[in-house]
């Protein structure tokens, strides 16, 4: 594919376009998702001034809504950020247009996924007592805590997500300071950092992109798993697992490909971006979806079935309601959801389309979401002694906030595709002339070779010299 | 000397009678939570006493099981606080600062005996009961984890008494309020590391067993298993 002026001027329209251009039906869907945001925080504002007991909790049921809303978004905040250094470390070209919304994706649902355990606090005004500062009581948080293990843990996969997010995004809003006006020129003069694509800022843009891929792969691993110890440190029933770790984590990126599959789907119909996000994608990260179903199936059956044998009284206490009991039919509802759907689809060629992911990736989320509600209650519900059992149903606070996070997340997105071009303009284009000059030897396309030339169109700043390169 | 305080539960000697329940609320200003709340699973009582049938009808067979914080040597609900609200004394009782507790409620799923309370309202109290308050007793504000503390009010007071008087504490100088209130004499508190005390006495028994003694939690109270009754089949 040769790239001319032309070309170039077409990509950063159709690129450029969301930021620049906005339209009546923005301002509906923002409204709309901001209005539902609102409604879920009144809710928990009416749980702290009516008291904690407006949710559905009881004892012995004291996790249930809210910890399922925590572990999920965790799990969804999976995608991005691995996906995207897996596939930069891995050099797949056909990452290009995916990696930002995917990196997206991990910032915000874990933003989301951090305030549920504020959220579910019976005082969450002192929720800052997990923050290992010096005060005058001279106590620490209690490190021997999967609570505080998380809080360092997601404050650190937060850090890290947000730079990895944001580093690849300065060239883009250099593009965009270049060609706006007024007061966009000014925000994204400041945004850009002062950026001006010498070879050595590229240079500095690509070591600093490349240590940021390596680290953050143990840090997503880690952070998972230990959400997943959460459950896996208490002796309850069928939380005190070894399997709990792995199987956590990959639920956690089964889930969150699914999630970048709907955002994908979502964007490429809103902003026509057809062109950039095409079947291509979807065929390779419905392969994924498959490989990652079957890996779900793997563990479960692997947690279920030694559970199964062991024949432990207080185990199967809780394993028989959710294969047969009260549970069984959200149960299967998962196993379908999770494995039988998503396999028939996926694993033929004809279905892996667009629409036939989007199908699968639906049912996965939804399906993913039963996981972690299954994972959490019925064993809460079902904890040694008989006489302490009980059961939990849902309240509508818990609902309303729960529907509130799914709105959240949409209303940051949608936030963010008008403040940043959704794909990474400079890394498209890089790619393409990467893949025009095939002879040239990957270590010479590395950074000094992105040098700013005098670009032609005097539009870019990026790495705009590809009509050179193939000429 | 150093206390190890204990308490000994005689099943065969329990009747259901509840009385310990209602003088635990009383000595600890536990808070009622109405008939809805109750039902919804909301209920604060730091010893409760378990029924289990056995048995069908016209031979159905009751057993009584009163059940509190066991005050585990190894509590699993400890190490899991994040702000050391759940707490381990010296003496070896499991303590809960009030002050401390975020509501997290994970102490809650951690602990096997379902022992732990959340303060999911405000205490309140059906009148005239707001008027017999304890005053050597905090009250527990909404969002907060509370459970059985061994009477740690009396414990206190009668070490401090004894100190004054510079004197070792008295074997029966004082109980909890439930083994006080028992009738027919089903619970018994005192120090285990004093042979010469009941609760050592009948720790030797032949009867005497820990609840869930699997989950390795190496609990402070001992139940005294029930025998069978004369012409029962066991
Ligand atoms: S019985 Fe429960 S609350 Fe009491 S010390 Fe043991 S684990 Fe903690
Ligand atoms: S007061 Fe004594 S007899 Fe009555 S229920 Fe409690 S332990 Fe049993």
């Amino acid at each position: 594919m040769v790239m001319n002026r032309d070309d170039i001027a077409r990509l950063n329209e159709d690129l450029l376009r969301p930021l620049f251009r906005t339209s009546g039906r923005f301002y509906w869907a923002a409204l709309i998702l901001a209005l539902i945001v609102i409604v879920a925080l009144a809710a928990w504002g009416y749980q702290l001034w009516a008291g904690f007991g407006v949710a559905g909790l009881n004892r012995p049921v004291y996790w249930a809504f809210y910890i399922t809303n925590f572990v999920f978004w965790i799990g969804i905040s999976h995608a991005g950020t691995l996906i995207s250094a897996i596939l930069r470390l891995a050099n797949a070209r056909w990452r290009r247009p995916v990696t930002r919304c995917a990196e997206v994706i991990t910032v915000f649902a874990l933003m989301i996924g951090a305030s549920f355990p504020v959220i579910h606090l019976g005082r969450p005004w002192l929720a800052f007592w997990l923050f290992p500062y010096p005060s005058e009581r001279r106590i620490w948080p209690n490190f021997r805590s999967p609570l505080v293990w998380d809080f360092f843990a997601i404050t650190t996969y937060l850090t890290g997500s947000t730079t990895f997010l944001l580093l690849p995004i300065i060239p883009d809003w250099a593009l965009v300071r270049d060609k706006a006006k007024g007061w966009r020129r000014k925000l994204y003069s400041v945004l850009a950092l002062g950026w001006r694509g010498t070879p050595r800022q590229w240079s500095r843009l690509e070591t600093a992109m490349h240590i940021m891929a390596v680290a953050i792969i143990p840090v997503a691993v880690s952070v998972h798993t230990i959400v997943s110890w959460d459950f896996a440190m208490a002796p309850v029933p069928m939380w005190h697992s070894t399997v709990f770790g792995p199987y956590f984590v990959a639920g956690a990126i089964f889930s969150g490909i699914a999630a970048l599959i709907l955002a994908m789907a979502i964007l490429r119909k809103v902003l026509h971006l057809e062109d950039y996000l095409t079947p291509l994608h979807f065929d390779n990260l419905g392969k994924l979806l498959l490989m990652m179903s079957l890996f779900w199936l793997y563990f479960i059956v692997a947690e279920r079935l030694t559970v199964w044998y062991g024949n432990e009284t207080s185990e199967m206490a809780v394993y028989w309601p959710t294969q047969r009991g009260p549970f069984a039919p959200l149960y299967w509802t998962m196993i379908g959801c999770n494995f039988l759907v998503p396999f028939i689809i996926l694993s033929i060629k004809q279905l892996r389309t667009v629409a036939g992911t989007v199908v699968a990736s639906s049912t996965i989320v939804v399906g993913m979401w039963i996981e972690r509600f299954l994972i959490i209650v019925p064993p809460l519900e079902r904890k040694y002694l008989p006489f302490a059992w009980g059961t939990y149903h849902p309240r509508p606070v818990e609902i309303i906030i729960t529907a509130g996070t799914f709105a959240a997340m949409a209303l940051l997105y949608l936030l963010f595709v008008k403040f940043v071009p959704i794909i990474s303009i400079w890394e498209l284009k890089a790619g393409v002339r990467q893949e025009s000059v095939v002879p040239i030897p990957a270590s010479l396309l590395r950074a000094p070779d992105l040098i700013e030339s005098p670009s032609p169109s005097g539009l870019t700043r990026g790495p705009a010299g590809f009509s050179r390169e193939v000429s | 000397m150093d206390h190890k305080w204990s308490m000994v539960v005689d099943l065969d000697r329990c009747t259901g009678c509840e009385a310990c329940v209602v003088a635990c609320r009383a000595e600890n200003n536990v808070p009622t939570a109405g008939e809805d709340e109750a039902a919804r699973g909301r209920v604060i009582h730091w010893i409760r006493v378990e029924r289990y049938w056995e048995g069908e009808f016209p031979n159905p067979r009751v057993r009584f099981r009163p059940v509190l914080c066991q005050q585990c040597d190894a509590a699993p609900c400890e190490p899991v606080c994040p702000t050391y609200a759940s707490y381990h004394t010296p003496e070896g009782l499991n303590a809960q600062i009030y002050n401390r507790c975020i509501g997290t409620r994970y102490c809650g799923n951690a602990c096997p005996y379902t022992v732990r309370y959340f303060n999911f309202f405000n205490p309140v109290w059906d009148k005239p009961l707001h008027l017999q308050l304890n005053p050597d007793v905090s009250i527990r504000q909404v969002g907060i984890m509370e459970k059985c503390t061994f009477c740690v009010q009396r414990i206190k007071a009668a070490e401090i008494q004894a100190k004054a008087e510079k004197r070792d504490l008295i074997e029966g100088e004082f109980t909890t309020a439930c083994a006080q209130a028992c009738p027919p004499k089903a619970l018994v508190f005192g120090d285990l590391n004093d042979p010469q005390s009941e609760v050592s006495r009948l720790n030797r028994s032949n009867r005497a067993t820990k609840l869930l003694e699997e989950v390795g939690t190496r609990p402070s109270v001992t139940y005294l298993e029930r025998g069978t009754w004369r012409g029962e089949k066991t």
